[in-house]
């Protein structure tokens, strides 16, 4: 680490002022390291990597869950069986992605620190609406590689610890590729099987819903995506599998017990067993 | 065309120094121990926004005495490089002491090469698996590192302080003990008598050495009473077991 000006110093960008982002320092002290900073030959390169699919998330009464499956594929072929998509963004929210998976990762990481870091700095965290602003920026950054195949779409909620009354404390967001920022109203759900897991929570869902309810009806959609998207992955009994399945409340983030929606999963089929349409 | 007068390096560096020590000895104490619990950070400060005590990275922490614009400058870097030491890499192979010494070579570049040295002194700490495995690094305006024995103190009166901690400090003792001892250490003014330390001019922060990842926590508010007066019955008893020993008359 050199600087510039004298050696031995830090570089000018660790002791420049004024930003509390760290992938905005990352533009100035190691651009190679954002993925939308990499230059890529030209054409389309979609076949390349791994493509992690599908996410839903729905708003409960005390605040919101979101749940992936774990599949990950290549065209027809099933790269990862084991893939975990859906994350704790920080403390309060949660943050799940489709697409391009090795990228969606990548981003994901980034993102926690870039929440960490502006907590760190600044002393306090960034309201919810800020944290999916900055998530957007993060996002139009990759609208070149993404137009290039290589899209990453996130899904992100949490708990708004600014909320007026705690029926509202519960937020979702979805995005474009190209950085558009939409608060969904009730549950949204993004990836390959996300037509059938809308469906699915469309004839469910219902608002002021306890969050054990809507963990079941979460497992409840995305085997409806796994039914008939063949990208999406279903319960495996076989290897214990089940989706992961997170929540957002005002106790903060937290990984729903896997023996839990291992249960709710086995209960689901069950009753599917008995009435194949729900 | 003006004269060119000589003056010697030596003259400079001098003037450099004494300059920055001039600034930092008016500046309020900190002190930073490393006890049972894990590294405890106390610092005399009256502002309850702008902090002396801050968190690096999850095991990490950093304290401050001086120019506030300066070492805010320096610690600002600190998060940066540890956050992306740790994005390159993994957030185990950040550690104190290469973080501590990238601030020697910056502090030691700043003052040999710029005509202001930093007015700061900083500490750069580390909580490990046992309180001996704790680092405390001491790092001064001409980039000098110190690599502290388990506490130290900086600051005004930071040689004063540095007695009162060597002889009580205990790497074992519990969390409360250790304020205790902090608390002796900054009330000390010097003459032999005691000045009244109150919660709101004091800064408390604490790396955990059992809490898994982020260990740095403030200690403040409700907590802080809390810890607080039971240091104070410590000291107190502390105090009348020595006037015992020492055959006073008691209480």
């Amino acid at each position: 680490m050199t600087g510039e000006g004298f050696p031995g110093k830090l570089p000018n960008a660790f002791m420049t002022a004024g930003t509390s982002s760290f992938s905005e320092f990352l533009t100035q002290a190691a651009p190679e390291l954002l993925p939308g900073r990499r230059p890529l030959p030209p054409g389309e390169h979609a076949e390349i990597s791994a493509h992690a699919t599908t996410i839903v998330s729905l708003k409960s009464a005390e605040g919101i869950v979101m749940a992936g499956d774990r599949r990950a594929t290549m065209g027809n072929y099933i790269s990862s069986r084991d893939i975990e998509k859906v994350f704790a963004a920080d403390g309060y929210s949660l943050i799940g992605i489709a697409g391009t998976a090795g990228i969606g990762i990548e981003l994901v990481k980034l993102y926690q620190l870039e929440l960490e870091h502006y907590e760190k700095i600044e002393g306090s965290s960034l309201t919810l609406d800020g944290k999916a602003n900055r998530l957007a920026t993060m996002l139009r950054g990759n609208l070149g590689i993404a137009l290039q195949g290589l899209a990453v779409v996130p899904l992100f909620g949490g708990f708004d610890n600014d909320a007026e009354d705690l029926s509202r404390a519960g937020r979702i967001f979805s995005f474009d590729v190209v950085g558009g920022v939409y608060e969904e109203r009730d549950f949204d759900s993004i990836g390959s099987g996300s037509i059938f897991a809308k469906s699915s929570l469309k004839k469910r869902y219902r608002r002021g819903l306890e969050t054990d309810e809507a963990v079941k009806i979460a497992v409840e959609a995305l085997y409806d995506a796994a039914d008939d998207d063949s990208a999406t992955g279903g319960p495996d009994p076989t290897r214990d599998l089940y989706p992961v399945v997170m929540t957002a409340t005002a106790e903060g983030t937290e990984r729903v017990d896997e023996e839990r929606v291992a249960e709710t999963a086995r209960e689901l089929v069950a009753s599917r067993s008995e009435q194949p349409y729900g | 065309m003006a004269m060119q007068f000589y003056t010697s390096p030596e003259q400079i560096m001098r003037d450099r120094a004494e300059y920055a020590r001039k600034n930092i000895s008016r500046g309020r104490n900190v002190v930073a121990l490393s006890c049972a619990d894990g590294v405890l950070f106390v610092a005399e400060n009256v502002s309850s926004a702008l902090h002396k005590l801050y968190e690096l990275y999850d095991r990490i922490g950093f304290a401050a005495v001086g120019r506030y614009n300066e070492f805010e400058n320096l610690r600002t870097a600190g998060v940066r490089m540890a956050d992306l030491r740790g994005y390159s890499y993994d957030r185990r192979d950040v550690n104190a002491a290469s973080l501590a010494k990238a601030y020697a070579q910056t502090l030691g570049a700043i003052f040999s090469e710029q005509t202001k040295p930093f007015e700061v002194e900083i500490c750069v700490a580390g909580v490990g698996t046992s309180p001996q495995d704790d680092e405390l690094y001491r790092l001064t305006f001409d980039g000098s590192i110190n690599d502290e024995p388990g506490y130290l103190a900086m600051g005004g009166q930071a040689d004063q302080l540095f007695g009162v901690l060597e002889e009580g400090h205990d790497f074992d003792a519990p969390l409360v003990d250790s304020f205790a001892l902090a608390l002796r250490a900054l009330s000390n003014d010097g003459n032999g008598s005691q000045r009244e330390l109150t919660t709101d001019v004091l800064e408390v922060a604490v790396l955990e050495r059992s809490r898994p990842g982020r260990s740095f926590r403030r200690i403040q508010g409700l907590a802080l009473e809390t810890l607080m007066s039971s240091a104070e019955s410590s000291n107190e008893s502390g105090s009348s077991d020595e006037e015992s020993d020492s055959g006073g008359s008691g209480s």
